[in-house]
């Protein structure tokens, strides 16, 4: 137990020389040629970019990840440099002799055999010790429900009796503990900005900690394979300062308000209640589904800037061309074509546009 | 020299098949070489399949929010390119190997069954076909209560699950029609094929080593073909078992994988993967194996460190099958069980360095010779030590969250998969040409090829690094346009193209040289192994007179000694050795018995499909013809002995 208590030490302590070495190099003149054709590879305003962190679990990620990014290109160019160096002094020449018939070297091949597992186990130690960290419940954090749908996240606050859908709310610089499962087929949530992925799995609760460091909106997309429209089973992370937190809260407590009279928006309350909306969606204080709520709650719809599994942008041109017909934007959609007329959806869009 | 070949009237119930050339004579063969040739030419067709449907996805690919598929086709091409190159395209290549080279290496005539042998090639014909076959009979479609735009279309109702097939996607509900079960089936049938090469060439190395042929004598191939046949014989009954349960969940109402009858969808993860994961070694020690006779011979040095090697390739073997939950790390499994998989994956990075700098040493301080085999074999090293350090940046457990399921696991395994394995076939390819054919390749081709597979290969799959790093998921048919991955993406498009040139390249040398190729000399690479002892193309009786072993790299020293320095020596006898080698090798002077051709195996093997659409369809009709067409093959196999009448006898 000792004995493994001074490795890992040591181990720690070497892990951070490296780090400190790294970042080092980095400011190296000289070598900042090298690292800026790594980086020039890489895209500007990636918004799934899992290598510019923007919270504590995913910045620990990205640590480790350079770690052994740094010592991979180290053998990386140890290896190729022997393989290109062989190959051009080795290279047959007209009067190059026979060579050696050497066999093998038992210290050299001990030597390359102990070298990766000393590298190996100085990577280990923050490996595993991270997973733990990674795992661990946060103190005082937010709990939200996360469950998955083909092909849309659904959120649910059970301490703010919220449920909403496609734009998770939480508040910046305040960790947020998700538990997660899937109504259907196994998912992968991921806001590669603020941490890594996990599965959504039917019957089963799995969880992920999310923590960002200050207001700002994050993508999110599922990872996992999930079926037809996978690829737009998307999602935004909205991580608000505490005061607006409070006020989002508020507003989301709030239910819609039964229209009256003539205006469009009044005409598309009709339109949700008799053209077979009411089937799946729920308008809090105007129509509660009966049975099981498979597709989001549209109480609060005008409020997030994305719909169809984040997919669309919310605006009247997508709207129009999403309830003509939904299954030409999300292949196997569960939503069907209801043959709305375009007055019908006009009315429709004017209507969801007051559920604020 | 004659050659007398006697049909016999009546041997057993059935008459002998008695053709000697052309197509009856290939598809009643049991001579391994001519399996062997068989398969290759079979997996290189349905490598031009995957490579198509590859395209087909990088099409798609090539700009965000493409509409050149449909969903459900994009999911069918991905799904189909998957499972064709794993178990259509390399595993039966390196079966293309395997049969054609472990007798020669081994100092055997045949393999120890070989009946047994034209069985596993046709069982993996038929269960090709059937897989295929989903292209005009299968059905897909939306999700139970979902809507689609369009019609799925023939291109789409193709298997659609994925090659990994998770549950419950792959279930019934979600993924309805016959499509899947195409799938579950066709693999089913596929690994009836591999379980039955494997225990034939266990038994042919353990029983049919020449005299001397020691176990610490037999070449790196012939070991790694042990290798690879015990991970297939422990692997694929797991994926069998799995599998029979997807099929009867599908089929039968069972609920082995679904939470609303008490199953775990993550069980199927983990009895994918413990097969899933030794199946990556399955693909990649062939191309060790290859890698290992190559780079000696053209470095005019012996293997450095053979017992570690050899010993490194049992360790991989070993370890790949506790190691599979690292292809879990973001489901459902806990951090105990994430660290524990994360350490033994990185255990396995040290036998396979070991491998890397063995090869290293092999080249180091030798007299390279940079023909086409030697370079795949080269960039084999290159590519494959990319691949496998970014494996080992997946064993980071955390990081590894980041990169699953994006684009870089997609470059990390095609680093492992094409630059590793395929590299290495592609070496082999060329290495063996001589062998069997009797003609040269033409080099400059050759080389035209590895140039552009090497520029391709970087090309596609270089950027996938940074693309999956930065968000592009896999598996997904349309990436929006604010994801700014869309410069890279047509890069790696153009890369595609590249590599399928490469292939053309390839496939004009290879015809072009089969037929009008310069003659190949007695041992053109002045080899070191036993398959070089012997005449090309190899005679049908392979050696005329059991070779008797007394060293590794026997054939070598039969031709080298080393002077006081340790530099290699042709000894003065050499040429004249080599001249008696091959005037002997063409004249057995013995009476040689070989097995005789037979009908039963494909017809055994052709009962399979029947079977497979009867489960698919529910139909006893279906089923009785399958069922007959087994028996019918397995008696008449049963009744029939395995050689007789056919000799060849020297001058009468």
């Amino acid at each position: 137990m000792i004995t493994l208590y001074t490795i890992s030490t040591l181990s720690l302590i070497v892990v951070d020389n490296i780090n400190m070495l790294v970042k080092n190099i980095f400011k190296l003149k000289n070598l900042r040629f090298l690292a800026l054709v790594f980086l020039s590879a890489c895209i500007e305003n990636a918004p799934l970019d899992s290598l510019s962190p923007e919270g504590p679990y995913a910045r620990s990620i990205d640590e480790l990840f350079w770690l052994t990014f740094w010592i991979a290109v180290v053998i990386f160019l140890i290896v190729q440099g022997a393989l290109l160096l062989s190959v051009f002094v080795f290279k047959e020449k007209p009067d190059s002799p026979e060579p050696k018939q050497i066999h093998g070297n038992t210290k050299l091949e001990i030597l390359w055999t102990v070298i990766p597992v000393i590298i190996l186990a100085v990577i280990a130690v923050p490996t595993v010790r991270t997973i733990f960290d990674l795992a661990n419940e946060p103190k005082d954090a937010l709990k939200i429900e996360v469950i998955g749908h083909q092909w849309w996240f659904e959120y649910k606050y059970p301490d703010y009796d919220i449920t909403t859908a496609n734009v998770l709310v939480i508040p910046a610089d305040r960790p947020v503990r998700l538990e997660m499962w899937s109504n259907d087929v196994l998912h992968n949530y991921w806001v590669p900005k603020l941490n890594g992925k996990r599965y959504l799995v039917p019957g089963q609760t799995t969880y992920l900690n999310l923590h960002a460091d200050s207001p700002d909106e994050f993508w999110a997309q599922c990872g996992e394979y999930c079926g037809l429209s996978h690829s737009k089973m998307r999602g935004r992370v909205l991580s608000l300062s505490e005061n607006d937190f409070e006020a989002w809260v508020k507003n989301q407590q709030q239910n819609a308000n039964k229209l009256e009279g003539n205006s469009l928006a009044a005409e598309g309350q009709q339109v949700y209640l008799n053209a077979g909306c009411t089937q799946c969606h729920v308008i809090d204080g105007v129509w509660d589904v009966q049975g099981d709520r498979i597709a989001p709650n549209l109480t609060h719809f005008a409020n997030r800037n994305v719909f169809a599994g984040a997919a669309l942008y919310n605006n009247r041109e997508n709207l129009s061309k999403w309830l003509a017909n939904p299954a030409e934007i999300k292949p196997g959609t569960f939503m069907p074509n209801l043959e709305l007329t375009e007055a019908e959806i006009n009315a429709l869009i004017a209507y969801l546009g007051t559920l604020k | 020299m004659t050659k007398i070949i006697e049909p016999s009237k009546q041997s057993s119930i059935f008459r002998r098949p008695s053709s000697e050339t052309g197509i009856w004579s290939w598809i009643t063969t049991v001579d391994h070489k001519r399996i062997g040739i068989m398969y290759g030419y079979a997996a290189f067709f349905f490598l031009l399949i995957g490579g198509l449907e590859a395209l087909i996805l990088r099409i798609q690919l090539s700009q965000p929010d493409n509409n050149f598929l449909t969903a459900a086709e994009y999911n069918a091409m991905f799904t189909m390119h998957g499972t064709t190159m794993i178990f259509l395209a390399i595993m039966p290549i390196s079966a293309a190997f395997f049969n054609y080279l472990l007798p020669l290496q081994i100092g055997a005539r045949d393999v120890a069954f070989p009946r047994l042998n034209a069985l596993s090639f046709w069982i993996f014909i038929f269960g090709g076909a059937f897989l295929y076959s989903t292209f005009i009979f299968g059905t897909a479609g939306a999700p139970e209560g979902g809507y689609l735009a369009e019609e799925v279309g023939w291109l789409g109702s193709a298997p659609n699950g994925g090659w990994f097939g998770y549950q419950p996607n792959a279930g019934m509900k979600y993924s309805p029609g016959t499509a899947m079960d195409y799938w579950a089936i066709g693999l089913q049938i596929l690994g009836i094929a591999s379980l039955i090469s494997a225990f034939n060439f266990i038994t042919t190395i353990i029983n049919m080593r020449t005299e001397g042929m020691r176990f610490m004598r037999m070449p790196v191939f012939t070991w790694m073909t042990f290798a690879v046949s015990f991970l297939l014989a422990f692997s694929l009954p797991i994926i069998a078992i799995a599998l029979f349960y997807v099929t009867f969940d599908r089929k039968f109402g069972t609920t082995f994988f679904l939470t609303e009858g008490g199953g775990d969808p993550i069980l199927w993860q983990h009895l994918f993967w413990l097969f899933g994961h030794p199946e990556v070694y399955i693909l990649i020690l062939p191309a060790f194996g290859i890698v290992s006779e190559v780079l000696p011979t053209f470095s005019r040095k012996p293997l450095f460190g053979y017992a570690a090697i050899v010993f490194a390739g049992f360790g991989i073997a070993f370890i790949g099958f506790g190691v599979w939950a690292h292809h879990m790390f973001a489901s459902a499994i806990s951090p105990v069980a994430q660290a524990g998989f994360g350490l033994s994956t990185m255990v396995i990075a040290v036998p396979t360095g070991v491998k890397i700098f063995n090869w290293l040493g092999t080249i180091w301080g030798g007299k390279l010779k940079l023909n086409t085999p030697m370079l795949f074999s080269l960039g084999f090293i290159g590519m494959f030590v990319i691949g496998g350090l970014s494996g080992v940046t997946h064993s980071i457990v955390p990081a590894d969250t980041q990169q699953t399921d994006t684009y870089y696991v997609v470059a990390h395994f095609h680093y492992v998969l094409f630059g590793g394995a395929l590299f290495g076939i592609f070496s082999g390819l060329y290495y063996w040409f001589p062998k069997v054919w009797g003609k040269m390749y033409n080099e400059s081709l050759g080389k035209i090829h590895f140039w552009l597979m090497m520029i391709g290969f970087n090309l596609t799959f270089g950027p996938m690094h940074w693309l999956g790093l930065q968000g592009q998921v896999r598996r997904t048919w349309v990436y929006a346009e604010e994801t700014n991955l869309q410069f890279w993406n047509i890069i790696v498009t153009v890369g595609a193209f590249i590599i399928a040139l490469s292939i053309i390249v390839f496939m004009i040398n290879w015809i072009f040289s089969k037929r009008n190729g310069e003659k190949a000399p007695f041992d053109p690479w002045d080899a070191r192994t036993l398959e070089w002892a012997i005449p090309s193309p190899t005679p049908v009786w392979n050696f005329s007179t059991a070779p008797i072993v007394k060293s590794l790299d026997d054939f070598w020293h039969t031709k080298y000694s080393e002077d006081e320095e340790g530099r290699a020596v042709r000894r003065e006898e050499a040429d004249q050795i080599l001249l008696e080698l091959e005037e002997d090798g063409l004249n057995p002077s013995e009476h040689i018995a070989l097995p005789n051709p037979s009908y039963f195996p494909i017809v055994l093997a052709s009962g399979l499909p029947f079977l497979g659409y009867a489960v698919i369809y529910k139909s006893i009709p279906l089923a009785l013809i399958g069922t007959v067409l087994l028996l019918i093959g397995g008696f008449g196999w049963g009744t029939e002995p395995l050689e007789e009448e056919i000799h060849i006898d020297s001058d009468e």
